[in-house]
């Protein structure tokens, strides 16, 4: 069978990989190499080797956008798993109104960030001038805030949604026997129930790392970078390099940037799954 | 029985407290649309709290202005449209390539499935600039041919959804159809295809979740002043005009939220579905 499915690679493969290539790959390995030249359009390149990436280090505002989404993941991921994980907890004793709860957290997600981002602006902005409070757009510490309540907003539900699953999944006859032997609802919870639902902590806190360190629409929406680009992320730092500054260096300098951003996305990525799965036992 | 009714009053504790932060929850869409039904003087950040009275209550005037001024239906329409045709291709094409990726042990295959695992990792700023100009050049850059771009970007999630999948069917079903005479497409369409189909929705509400919402890569893509989706809309309506008109501003996030939290209401046992199955087997 293996062999006549493989006459007809053509049909299955082709479209997709096609796409890829257009989508994906082509321009991957283009941005890669744009990113030792210098150029405003397609057309006028010129190769400065790695000239870039030592800019990017001069640029001020890119290290403070690294700082600032560092700081915001690591916030953002603590956050959202502990409630994510307490919500879910909660919301597997049986509690009457469960279903109607799990559909009101999980909506926010299906909201874009865009609109979100306004939704929260209007509501935070009226908040901080009932107390009298600078706005968000000029004070970055509240940005930095009102940006963490609203990534915890949407993204609480949808991790809870999957640590529900879990917990769920939690053979019942295990907890009962922990509990025969002496076990209280505390060491139930640290030494069964966290245990057992390790893959689902390592798929949410994967999930909400790469989220956080991705986050543009929401940075986009609710401060513009404002003020003064100290709430910048660093995919909002990349962009604002490649379309707002005017200057022939910029758009070279923006991909170094992207490039350095992508490698630090795989390095966390890879650091938190062997950090994670090495914590899982096997069912 | 002394301990069961001590579990009786925290679970009603804990549902009160649930409850409230319900509210929390909701409070936010329900601020955003009492605004969008005052008039323009009422809808400052002090007076942004202020239920709607008699005086600055302009009923559906600001979701008239906003739908006129804004192209809204347009937009909806080039969402929708987008959102639909990219989603179907994807589906098709991703099935398919993923299941040649199972039943097919070679270097296609196993490269593929790498690429794929490998595009779900990288973010979007990196391929942006470049992805854009392919766009321009191959004439991908409108609506009606963006979906060959989301194809692109979107395989990998859902090559790894389907394959996840399918690891798990048993090929002999398979094999079956083919002593009967039916060639590779007949046994994809007939066979496996039906087998496949609780994997195709939970793909697809991922999928459209994604796109539907997507910013940064239809406003780089697209001609924004020729085409625009709900969230380019949305972003240029507020960015175009010297002073934002918050009243229609409001309305039109309203009009926005509003299909999509139905739709949720609807088939919401589907999405919870889908997003668990994305998330066991990413």
């Amino acid at each position: 069978m293996e062999k006549a499915i493989k006459k007809y690679w053509p049909v299955f493969v082709l479209p997709t990989l096609l796409a890829f290539i257009i989508g994906f790959i082509w321009p991957f390995i283009w941005g890669i190499g744009l990113s030792f030249c210098q150029f405003t359009t397609v057309k006028n390149v010129t190769f400065v080797g790695i000239q870039n990436y030592i800019k990017i280090w001069a640029d001020d505002t890119f290290i403070h956008a690294f700082w600032f989404s560092t700081a915001f993941t690591i916030v953002a991921t603590v956050l959202i798993n502990v409630l994510g994980f307490l919500l879910a907890l909660l919301l597997t004793r049986h509690v009457r109104g469960t279903n109607i709860f799990r559909t009101v957290y999980f909506m926010p997600n299906l909201i874009g960030g865009v609109v979100l981002g306004y939704i929260w602006n209007t509501l935070l902005n009226g908040l901080l001038t009932l107390l009298e409070k600078p706005l968000l757009q000029l004070n970055a510490t509240y940005g930095f805030w009102g940006l963490v309540i609203l990534m915890c907003w949407q993204q609480i539900g949808y991790m809870m949604i999957i640590y529900i699953a879990g917990l769920q999944n939690v053979p019942p006859d295990l907890i009962e026997a922990a509990r025969i032997d002496g076990a209280t609802a505390r060491q139930v919870l640290l030494r069964v129930k966290i245990p057992m639902v390790m893959p689902s902590i390592t798929i949410c806190t994967f999930l909400t790392l790469t989220n956080s360190f991705k986050l543009f629409d929401q940075n986009l929406s609710l401060t513009g970078g404002e003020p003064a680009k100290l709430t910048q992320g660093l995919a909002y730092n990349i962009y604002d390099t490649f379309y707002a500054r005017s200057g022939a260096q910029w758009k070279g300098i923006g991909q170094a940037k992207a490039v350095v951003f992508f490698l630090a996305v795989v390095v966390i990525a890879l650091v938190q799954l062997r950090l994670t799965r090495s914590k899982e036992v096997q069912q | 029985m002394e301990n069961s009714q001590k579990t009786r009053r925290i679970n009603g504790v804990i549902s009160v407290i649930l409850a409230l932060i319900c509210v929390a929850y909701v409070y936010p869409i329900v601020l955003i649309l009492l605004n969008s039904l005052k008039t323009e003087r009422a809808i400052t950040t002090t007076r942004i709290f202020e239920l709607p009275t008699a005086e600055t209550f302009t009923g559906l005037a600001n979701y008239i202005y906003g739908i006129t001024s804004m192209n809204f239906l347009e937009s909806f329409w080039y969402s929708l449209f987008i959102s639909v045709s990219s989603v179907l291709l994807i589906l098709l094409c991703c099935s398919m390539c993923a299941w040649y990726i199972t039943r097919v042990h070679g270097k296609l295959s196993s490269g593929m499935y790498y690429l794929c695992v490998f595009s779900m990792v990288v973010p979007f700023q990196m391929v942006m600039f470049t992805l854009a100009k392919t766009a321009d050049t191959l004439k991908l850059n409108n609506p009606y041919n963006i979906c060959i771009i989301y194809l692109g970007f979107g395989a990998g999630l859902a090559v790894f959804m389907f394959t996840g999948f399918m690891k798990s069917m048993p090929v002999e079903i398979e094999e079956a159809a083919m002593i009967d005479g039916c060639n590779p497409l007949q046994i994809f369409f007939r066979v496996v295809c039906p087998i496949l189909k609780p994997t195709m929705i939970s793909t697809a509400i991922l999928e459209t979740m994604w796109v539907w919402n997507d910013y940064l890569l239809p406003t780089l893509v697209l001609d924004i002043k020729k085409y625009r989706t709900i969230p380019m809309a949305i972003q240029y309506f507020r960015g175009s005009y010297g002073k934002v008109e918050m009243g229609p501003m409001m309305a039109c996030i309203m009009l926005t939220v509003l299909p999509v939290v139905i739709l949720y209401l609807v088939c919401q046992r589907y999405i919870i579905e889908g997003v668990v199955a994305g998330a066991v087997k990413g």
